[in-house]
């Protein structure tokens, strides 16, 4: 390790040492080139002006900042905030400008100019430093008795391999809730919850729903228990995975599975609002080819198809929720999803 | 300086107040052997060794705003309702998080500021990380002794990333609620573990209520700090190792040529940052960024299209988009979502183990064991160069396709087409771009050669006694010369190993491998341009005309190794 390493390559040149007579010679620095300060006195003088004027136009941002500051007030409309932060940023700007090119143009047109040549220094131990060091340690093992000592190596080892468990297990067991990964399983809606439109929150009657029409779909609050209702913070949680996206199709362009005949009312189809790839709302209804567009990756779900899959990086059709309506004409739920909804999960089918 | 040592002669007493003030800390830390050793300490000069100092001068800004943010913003996911200046938003039910956001904006004078300010640097900062990485590895500038110093340089660009992925997800509005909604889906992609996964990083249900204050500790403690722990350590190690220097006359592996610390460096670098602070200034006071009144508070229904993430979260934003759904699979009733895991996940680590592997790769294949000082020119190695174009080529089809839906809109063409398009771009186009890039480095190289075997071209046509018409050419100055043969072209690696052992006769286990990376050795060294040698110039000069094709032909000839 202490002697240089010389690869040599048996058809290559030597990488490291190569003879002096196969190559140039180091022409050494080039010549320094005088610059216009250097050599005439009124250029010196221009630039140290120059470097004044420009330290003086910070003085003067920062002055001009702190009348903005103080005498522009925010009058909270949009156009205020954006005048003073205008201002602000001008002045800001100029400050700081002034002291950075004022500093930059003294460096480069008074400060000297003439090139320095520094050593390198190996960066590795000398080796006699190393072998003392290597020493060093040797000793401080033979001292402590460790390679000897088996038993209390192992106590050693198992006491510090162990003890990070005191902190790792109350905060693992901590951080994820109650862990009760099933949650993500169900949502608000019930038999006879009914639809209500977001964010409005109404009831939807079927009649009021003309072919082509998309709604953004919520639970109605009456509906669902009072301590996830809007306003509350349980609610986001749960409007997350209950969001809903309802149309009302043409019967004769609507193609429906044999079991899922009775899911849809009259043309009209609800489904996760929920993308199946990462779980974005899939929020672009399409009237005229009844696809829904997912903004996020450009998933897009033929609603009139059973929500499946036509473009872009899911895989799965949006789960159906299963509607009707009841004695008054609402329309509700006829019970959860009957599968999870959102992006995959490793144990989603079980 | 004076020093405390006993047997030392007894410093002359200072007399001026600078002089005390130097005394009186001296005897108390020693700080003269520093300052001695610094104040005069070299540094070479070049416009790309601006990249880094505009990474550490934005991440400075980041500091100073963000420490004025923090006195403002309320990390808290409690509802209030929004009762402040922006009318479209009254009586609404917002986070706090979003509610101080809006009051930073509206109601604290300056706070609008330097919230733009804020998020413009952090965009510059990972601007500047990335281009100050791409100077480094087309210079060659990772190779010993500085290794270990790239590898703290990745740490620092992944640490950005989380640090702006993290910082705009906390102002909790529409926008960054999505993002966030995304990364659950990520997270709940990865096998076995994901459901629970999600459930450690949201503390329950997405979106919970602990998201925001985490983020927040990690935002404005946990990255920041390990940023400058580690910004810390590779400035040590740029001192340690002095700066590379890009090559010319009397540069050489043993030496640094430049301008000392004091006062010239201390003038331009810090003339610099207040440069940068000053353009973000001006960068926040004229240009609106994250106008998050616009998007409304987080609200996990609405999502707008053409909406996009910080520039540097493109390409896993494209990644994803390019994916084909089919590619999620069941196995023994286990969801195996290949189709979120593969462009989210496998796609982004092959990206960042080559970054974080090459310079190993490359130090393994040229068996070179130097310290080198010396930046190469990027020409003169034109395998790494067009692996770096293929890379790069790759990461910007993926932020392209981050933005399709953007290129659809503006060109008015079919999404579904340009994602094909992509589709296909992104295995076909970076080995494109790796072959013409070599190709052009290599026809770089032999211009080189040709300047300094026939030097400049003079446009002058002289006739001689024969009849025989040449071009008179300048020849090349010392400098001009020395720039273009000062390079070592590396062989490939001779395999090492035999197939069997000589002496049983049994196979060699270690063949394989050894073959393997020779192989890689090929790849890389197989094309390659030899400097010119004094030999040829003199052999060059000898026939001052030689015949037109001779001419043309002599680098093809002498110069080029290998098929
Ligand atoms: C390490 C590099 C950093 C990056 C890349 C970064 C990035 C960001 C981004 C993109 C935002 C969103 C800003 C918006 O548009 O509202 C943000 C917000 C914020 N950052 Fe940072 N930041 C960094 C460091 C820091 C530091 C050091 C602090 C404090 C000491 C800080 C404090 C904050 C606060 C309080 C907010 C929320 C304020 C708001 O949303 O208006 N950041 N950060
Ligand atoms: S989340 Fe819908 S396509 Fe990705």
């Amino acid at each position: 390790m202490n002697t240089p390493d010389v690869t040599t390559h048996e058809t290559g040149r030597e990488v490291t040492a190569a003879t002096p007579a196969d190559t140039f010679a180091d022409p050494g620095l080039p010549d320094h080139k005088d610059r216009l300060a250097d050599k005439d006195p009124k250029a010196s003088r221009r630039a140290e002006l120059q470097t004044v004027i420009l330290f003086a136009i910070s003085v003067i941002g920062t002055i001009s900042m702190m009348i903005v500051f103080f005498t522009v007030p925010l009058d909270g409309t949009t156009a205020g905030v954006r005048t003073q932060n205008l201002a602000l940023g001008l002045c800001l700007g100029f400050a700081l400008l002034g002291i950075g090119l004022g500093a930059v143009h003294w460096a480069k047109t008074l400060m000297s100019d003439h090139e320095v040549v520094e050593e390198r220094h190996n960066v590795a131990t000398e080796p006699e430093d190393r072998e003392q060091a290597v020493a060093a340690l040797a000793a401080g093992v033979k001292d402590s008795g460790i390679a000897r000592r088996g038993i209390l190596k192992g106590a050693v080892v198992s006491a510090l391999a162990l003890f990070p468990l005191a902190i790792a297990v109350p905060l693992v067991a901590e951080v994820g809730g109650d862990w009760n990964i099933g949650k993500f399983r169900h949502t608000l809606w019930r038999r006879g919850t009914r639809l209500a439109t977001d964010p409005t929150g109404r009831p939807i009657k079927a009649s009021d729903v003309t072919i082509g029409s998309a709604y953004h779909v919520i639970p109605y609050q009456e509906d669902i228990p009072e301590d996830v209702r809007p306003g509350t913070h349980g609610w986001i949680d749960e409007k997350a995975k209950a969001i809903v996206l309802m149309v009302r199709l043409d019967p004769a362009v609507l193609k429906e599975a044999e079991d899922r005949k009775d899911w849809s009312h009259d043309g009209i189809v609800a489904y996760s609002k929920i993308c199946t790839h990462v779980g974005c709302p899939v929020a672009l209804y399409e009237q005229q080819t009844h696809h829904l567009l997912c903004p996020c990756h450009q998933s897009t779900f033929d609603v009139a198809d059973g929500a499946k899959v036509v473009f872009g990086p899911a895989k799965r059709p949006l789960p159906q929720l299963p509607i009707t309506v009841d004695d008054e004409g609402y329309l509700v739920a006829q019970s959860d999803f009957l599968e999870p909804v959102g992006p995959s999960f490793w144990e989603r089918l079980k | 300086m004076t020093t405390t040592e006993a047997t030392a002669p007894a410093p002359a007493v200072p007399t001026t107040p600078a002089g005390r003030a130097a005394d009186y800390l001296d005897q108390r830390t020693g700080i003269g052997v520093a300052v001695k050793a610094f104040a005069r300490k070299v540094f070479p000069d070049h416009w790309s060794f601006l990249l880094g100092e505009i990474a550490l001068y934005s991440f400075v800004v980041l500091i100073i705003t963000g420490i004025f943010l923090t006195m403002f913003f309320v990390p808290s996911m409690g509802l209030t309702t929004y009762d402040g200046p922006v009318t479209t938003l009254q009586g609404q039910t917002v986070s706090e998080a979003f509610n101080s956001t809006l009051r930073l904006s509206f109601e604290v004078r300056g706070g609008l500021l330097m919230r733009q300010i804020h998020h413009w640097a952090a965009l510059i900062f990972v601007a500047s990380a990335v281009t100050h990485m791409m100077r480094v590895f087309f210079t060659g500038a990772f190779r010993k002794p500085r290794e270990l110093n790239w590898m703290v340089g990745f740490t620092l660009l992944i640490l950005s990333l989380l640090a702006g992925f993290s910082g705009y997800s906390l102002p909790d509005d529409v926008l960054s609620g999505n993002g966030l909604r995304i990364t659950d889906g990520v997270v709940k992609s990865i096998p076995i573990i994901g459901s629970y996964l999600s459930y450690f990083i949201f503390g329950g249900e997405f979106p919970g209520h602990d998201i925001i204050p985490r983020l927040f500790t990690v935002h404005v403690l946990l990255i920041p700090g390990l940023i400058l722990a580690l910004v810390g350590l590779h400035l040590l190690f740029v001192v340690l190792h002095k700066h590379t220097q890009y090559p010319g006359g009397g540069r050489t592996d043993k030496n640094v040529v430049g301008f000392p610390l004091f006062p010239v460096y201390v003038a331009k670098a810090g003339g610099f940052f207040f440069v940068v602070f000053g353009l973000l200034a001006l960068m926040g006071g004229t240009m609106a960024i994250n106008n998050v009144w616009n998007y409304g508070p987080y609200d996990p229904s609405p999502v707008s299209a053409g909406a996009q993430p910080d520039w540097y979260m493109l390409f896993l934003e494209g990644s994803l988009r390019l994916m084909p759904g089919q590619a999620e699979v069941v196995i023994g009733g286990f969801t195996l979502s290949l189709n979120v895991l593969i462009p989210a996940v496998v796609i982004p680590g092959l990206l960042f183990t080559f970054l974080a592997l090459y310079p190993f790769v490359e130090a393994a294949i040229t068996k070179d064991k130097s310290p080198r000082n010396v930046l190469d020119r990027p020409r003169n190695v034109p395998t790494r160069t067009g692996l770096g174009v293929a890379f790069l080529t790759a990461f910007i089809i993926l932020a392209l396709a981050g933005s399709n839906d953007l290129i659809a809109t503006h060109f008015r063409l079919s999404i579904n087409s340009i994602t094909w398009v992509l589709r296909f771009a992104l295995f076909i186009a970076p080995v494109i771009a790796f072959w013409c890039t070599k190709r052009i480095c290599l026809g770089l190289q032999r211009k080189d050669r040709e300047l300094v075997l026939h030097g400049h071209e003079h446009g002058r046509i002289v006739r001689t006694e024969t009849g025989e018409y040449f071009e008179v050419h300048k020849p090349l100055t010392e400098q001009e010369r020395w720039l273009r043969v000062n390079y070592t072209a590396h062989a490939p690696l001779e395999l090492s190993e035999a197939a069997y052992d000589a002496t049983t006769g049994e196979k060699n286990p270690r063949y394989r491998k050894a073959k393997r990376w020779s192989a890689l050795s090929r790849f890389f060294f197989q094309d390659r341009i030899e400097p010119v040698t004094p030999a040829e110039l003199e052999a060059a000069q000898h026939h001052a005309h030689p015949a037109p094709e001779l001419a043309a032909r002599q680098p093809e000839t002498d110069g080029r190794v290998g098929s």
